[in-house]
């Protein structure tokens, strides 16, 4: 491949102007030289002999006349086994590593290999003579508690490729040849466990995708009742700073039911993936018994570390995902800002002096966003299996306002939406999901019909506290005040969960059956009160026997006892199930 | 030796260009003019032509002047003699001390690798209820007070300095009013703490990109200190003129502003120096309190908005108090599980029961009858505001707590509180 030079003619924050000789590829990677120090710097707009690059380190101590040299490669991960457990920076950089060895600080200019020189027990499951196409696979390496497929390099040409050699079981070097492919042509190719694929395209060796329906559980009630998710999914968290956008995602990505999960912390604060860095080596994934950081990859490229490197991150993390994805396995992808994502967008285009769009955004902020997206998805891969990215994005939208750019277009493309209601996370209701203006296109695993009795429950709750500050709980009838004591209860025992709870912090699907079940007929039945006060106060001692039982573990006898306790309370109050309930009651019964 | 340019080609506000050879991005350079000599640093090279921001300003620089480039960038020494002295944005002192030169550092260095971070684990204590017991500071948090004008916010600031137990405190002042330099310079020297001070404070008088600097030039030297085992803590007040200062150097460089005029860059400008917060594993720390003032009391103009984004909580400050609401430490969860077993629960239910209480106060003002539960809520409220949230009170975290139990067995049954049932066996007060 072609490498060219150029030298650097204007600087201008981290873009560098450059005039090169040769030809040069758009979004091809190039290093600034000063003294020792090499940048990294991706090509992103190229006019005559000149191109503008972005530098993905701090540019001071660039001067004009520096020199450039450029590599003739895309933007690229490393894809092969032991991309798990690892911390990486959004350019793949291995952080320990770094630390291990500059310290302290993020060095600029040192550029670690991505992938660790480990050796690798490799099982062959093609023989010489067999036809292979890129994306299947030559053999498997055991990465901890998956079977890693070792395959053809996604970026072969399509058609068959004819295994000429593959090496025997045994342990091998990640970077040491497997195999030798030869093309219809007769073209052969090396290949070892390891190899390269650009961040910006999607990885498609897949057969078809499909439409995502089966749910992933988060543990989170409010989320798998009646705001689900589904494997290959896509769905955004927007919310004022302190909704609890963060803890939502840390929850999410200790508790989902899903094999991998990739945590790409995309310019937001340090501090919060350091938990997660020290937490997850620790925890034990009780689907697994194994620690969590075994099933995850980290990106983080926090609000302090360099922009351009920071837009990279979310396709970095998204790569990785996808690979993962080709083997068969449900990955989910956590992204925590895409705002911060989006500004390094439009930091990079006020620079270039692109004309901006509202608030300063790029006009193809929409599309980058929606192609973003378009990245999830389940897949029926060619051996027949199926696997999926599921992809949640955090949005932070400026001022809190959903009407802003970011939000706008992320909310077009995605499958759910869980906004985040500053006036809940205000009154400590966690997680500050919006219940009413917040939706989701896909299904939960728990009765359809009890989940829409129950939301209507909030929104008649809803109506009748509006009412109420109108005219006052004297004027508002039994029959309301207690339908809003029923919403207020359903919100703070089952759409409220303390993250910070050892118990409540997550909700198996299971549990989270039972407690609705029941919940569900306290909702449906008509009660024996006497006055509102009365009802004040039933429906305290309701959501304290909830509370207490959301707090005590499933597999301890207190567990069934509160579940008694709170059946013959209800009990001792019944008059009859609502009408639209009794049909939902018996509709079930038949099943 | 270093060349010596004499023409200025374009003079726009503080930003000056000249051509030049050899300059890199970020050098400093010395421009002289008839009124004195002022340091400038390069912002941007294109071709032959290097533009720089000059710390003293524009005004007053003429086309003739003499700009000789110094072949390093911004740099302030690093020595224990810093302790006690008084400096402007440009390290220059400003207290008729000797001119500090051993040592330099550079500023706006490099940021620290999330890897070698570790978990907050200290509270801070304050004795303020509404901190300690609800909002809880930590080492190495990075927490800004929001705070309408004419709040008393550097007041609040410097009563958590003097009550904190910290090594070393360094003041960097933003456009700070003459009269609160003072305030600071008397409180601190009356408690003793002046001799483990360093002040680097931009009056609202002295030129902007001044103001530019002080954040870095104070935290370059807090990192060096935590470096070296100090505890560290960094007041910063207002950074809301700091943001200012950058709006106004964009718009003199005719960046396309994204937001009410300020740069599209404001989020990454501001985090990259309140991440400078940190607790080195084996060293010291960093903690770093800073004061934003809300335009027209707005949370979502963009200087609060964007810093909300990037700090670790906020305190609110409005009507004298910090308010519950829209206040949050989000290192709280690292340290309240360690001090007594109802904290978390206390901080939670109260502020909930709170919550109630506002909506109940609405009611009444809207001349609703009011239910016994309301009444309840509005003893409540009432007791809650007088002896937990007024900022003259100063009392240890234990004694807030078993204050906050004593407020709700006054005001409610145990059931109404929503407090789990073990704890109220535990800390109700027996007598009710
Ligand atoms: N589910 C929850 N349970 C309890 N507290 C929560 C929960 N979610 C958020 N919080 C509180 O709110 C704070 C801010 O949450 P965070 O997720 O960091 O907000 P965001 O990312 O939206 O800015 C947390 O530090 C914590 O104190
Ligand atoms: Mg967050």
């Amino acid at each position: 491949m072609a490498t060219n030079t150029g030298l650097v003619t204007g600087v201008n924050g981290n873009m560098v102007t450059v005039v090169f000789d040769g030809d040069i590829l758009l979004n091809e990677v190039g290093y600034i030289l000063i003294g020792e120090e090499r940048l990294k710097s991706e090509v992103i707009r190229i006019s005559g002999n000149s191109a503008s690059m972005q530098v993905f380190e701090m540019t001071n101590g660039v001067k004009v006349g520096d020199s450039v040299e450029f590599t003739g490669e895309l933007l690229s991960v490393e894809l092969g086994p032991g991309l798990l457990t690892q911390i990486y920076d959004g350019l793949q950089n291995p952080l320990p590593e770094l630390a291990a060895q500059c310290g302290f600080f993020l060095q600029r200019g040192v550029y670690l290999q991505a992938i660790p020189d480990a050796q690798w027990e490799f099982t062959p499951v093609v023989k010489k003579g067999d036809t292979v196409s890129p994306g299947e696979t030559l053999g498997t390496v055991p990465e901890g508690i998956f079977t890693h497929k070792i395959m053809v390099p996604f970026g072969f040409s399509d058609g068959a490729w004819k295994v000429v050699s593959i090496v025997k079981k045994g342990s091998y070097n990640v970077r040491s040849e497997v195999a030798v492919l030869e093309d219809e042509k007769g073209k052969k190719e090396s290949v070892s466990m390891v190899f390269t694929w650009p961040i910006k395209r999607p990885i498609t060796r897949y057969k078809e995708r499909l439409k995502p329906t089966e749910p992933m559980i988060t543990q989170v009630r409010i989320i798998d009742t009646f705001l689900p998710v589904a494997k290959g999914g896509t769905y955004c968290i927007p919310g004022p700073f302190g909704a609890g956008k963060t803890v939502l995602q840390q929850m999410t990505s200790r508790n989902a039911d899903v094999d991998i999960v990739i945590v790409a912390a995309c310019g937001e604060r340090a501090g919060e993936v350091v938990e997660t860095l020290k937490e997850f080596p620790e925890l034990i994934d009780p689907k697994t018994g194994k620690t969590l950081m075994e099933r995850t990859t980290i990106i983080c490229n926090t609000s302090s570390m360099p922009v351009a490197a920071r837009e990279a991150s979310v396709y970095t993390a998204v790569t990785i995902g996808e690979y993962y994805r080709q083997m068969g396995l449900d990955v989910l992808l956590l992204a925590d800002s895409t705002s911060r994502w989006a500004q390094a967008m439009r930091e990079m285009s006020g620079r270039l002096e692109e004309i901006p769009g509202e608030e300063a955004f790029p006009a193809y902020l929409e599309s980058t966003i929606a192609s973003f997206y378009e990245r999830a998805g389940i897949v029926r891969l060619k051996d027949g299996s199926t696997g999926s990215v599921t992809i949640g994005g955090t949005v932070s939208p400026a001022g809190g306002n959903f009407e802003e750019p970011v939000t706008q277009a992320t909310l077009k493309v995605v499958g759910a939406f869980h906004g985040l209601s500053r006036e809940r996370s205000d009154a400590r209701k966690y997680p500050a999901i919006h219940p009413l203006d917040s939706w989701t296109k896909y299904s939960s695993v728990i009765n359809q019909d009890k989940v829409s009795y129950a939301r209507s429950i909030l929104f008649r709750g809803n109506e009748v506290s509006q009412m109420m500050k109108v005219v006052g709980e004297e004027g508002t009838s039994l029959d309301d005040y207690t339908t809003y004591l029923k919403s207020d209860l359903l919100d703070s025992v089952y759409l409220q969960q303390n993250s910070f709870d050892p118990v409540d912090f997550a909700a198996p699907i299971e549990r989270q059956q039972i407690v609705f079940d029941l919940l569900f007929e306290v909702l449906a039945s008509e009660l024996n009160l006497e006055d509102k006060k009365e009802a004040r106060s039933y429906i305290n001692e309701m959501r304290q026997a909830f509370i207490d039982w959301n707090n005590t573990p499933q597999d301890s006898e207190r567990f069934g006892q509160y579940k008694d306790e709170i059946s013959s309370a209800l009990k001792s109050r019944f008059i009859s199930y609502d009408k639209k309930a009794m049909k939902i009651l018996q509709s079930n019964q038949v099943v | 030796m270093q060349k010596i340019y004499t023409k200025i080609d374009s003079i726009s506000g503080n930003v000056i260009s000249v051509k030049a050879e050899n300059v890199r991005n970020g050098d400093l350079a010395v421009v002289t003019s008839k009124h004195g000599e002022s340091l400038a640093n390069v912002i941007k090279l294109n071709g032959e032509n290097v533009t720089l921001q000059v710390f003293a300003g524009g005004r007053g620089v003429s086309t003739g002047d003499k700009v000789r480039f110094l072949g390093y960038p911004m740099r302030i020494s690093y020595t224990e003699d810093l302790m006690g002295r008084v400096f402007n944005g440009s390290g220059i002192p400003r207290d008729n001390g000797p001119t500090l030169d051993e040592n330099m550092i550079e500023i706006g260095g490099p940021s620290v690798n999330p890897a070698k971070r570790i978990i907050p684990r200290n509270m801070i204590r304050t004795g303020i209820p509404m901190i300690d017991v609800f909002n809880t500071l930590v080492e190495s948090q990075k927490l800004p007070i929001f705070s309408v004008s004419g709040e008393p916010y550097n007041e609040v600031l410097a009563r958590i300095a003097m009550q904190a137990e910290v090594d070393l405190i360094i003041l960097g002042g933003m456009g700070l009013k003459y009269d609160d330099y003072l305030f600071f310079k008397d409180t601190l020297e009356a408690s003793g703490a002046m001799s483990r001070t360093i002040f680097f404070v931009h009056t609202a008088s002295d030129p902007t990109v001044e103001c530019l600097l002080v954040p870095d030039i104070s935290l370059a030297v807090a990192e060096k200190f935590a470096l070296d085992g100090k505890k560290v803590l960094v007041l910063l007040t207002d950074m809301t003129n700091f943001a200012d200062a950058m709006k106004e150097i964009a718009i003199t460089m005719e960046q396309v502003p994204s937001n009410r005029g300020y740069p599209g860059d404001l989020y990454s400008s501001l985090a990259s120096r309140y991440e400078k917060a940190v607790d080195f594993e084996g060293a010291g720390s960093v903690t770093i309190l800073a004061v934003t003032t809300m335009p027209g009391d707005d949370v979502t103009h963009p200087v609060p908005d964007n810093t909300g984004y990037i700090t670790e909580g906020q305190y609110y400050l409005k009507n004298s108090r910090i308010e519950p609401f829209g206040s949050l430490s989000r290192l709280k969860q690292q340290v309240n599980k360690d001090t007594r077993d109802d904290h978390r629960a206390l901080m939670d239910g109260m502020i909930k029961l709170y919550a109630s209480f506002k909506e109940s106060v609405e009611k009444k003002s809207m001349g609703f009858q009011m239910s016994e539960w309301d009444d309840k809520l509005l003893k409540y409220g009432d007791l809650f505001e007088s002896k937990l949230m007024d900022l003259s009170v100063n009392i240890p975290l234990e004694e807030a707590l078993d204050l906050g139990w004593d407020i709700l067995s006054d005001c409610f049954d145990p059931k109404e509180t929503g407090m789990r049932s073990e704890l109220v066996l535990t800390y109700w007060p027996k007598d009710n």
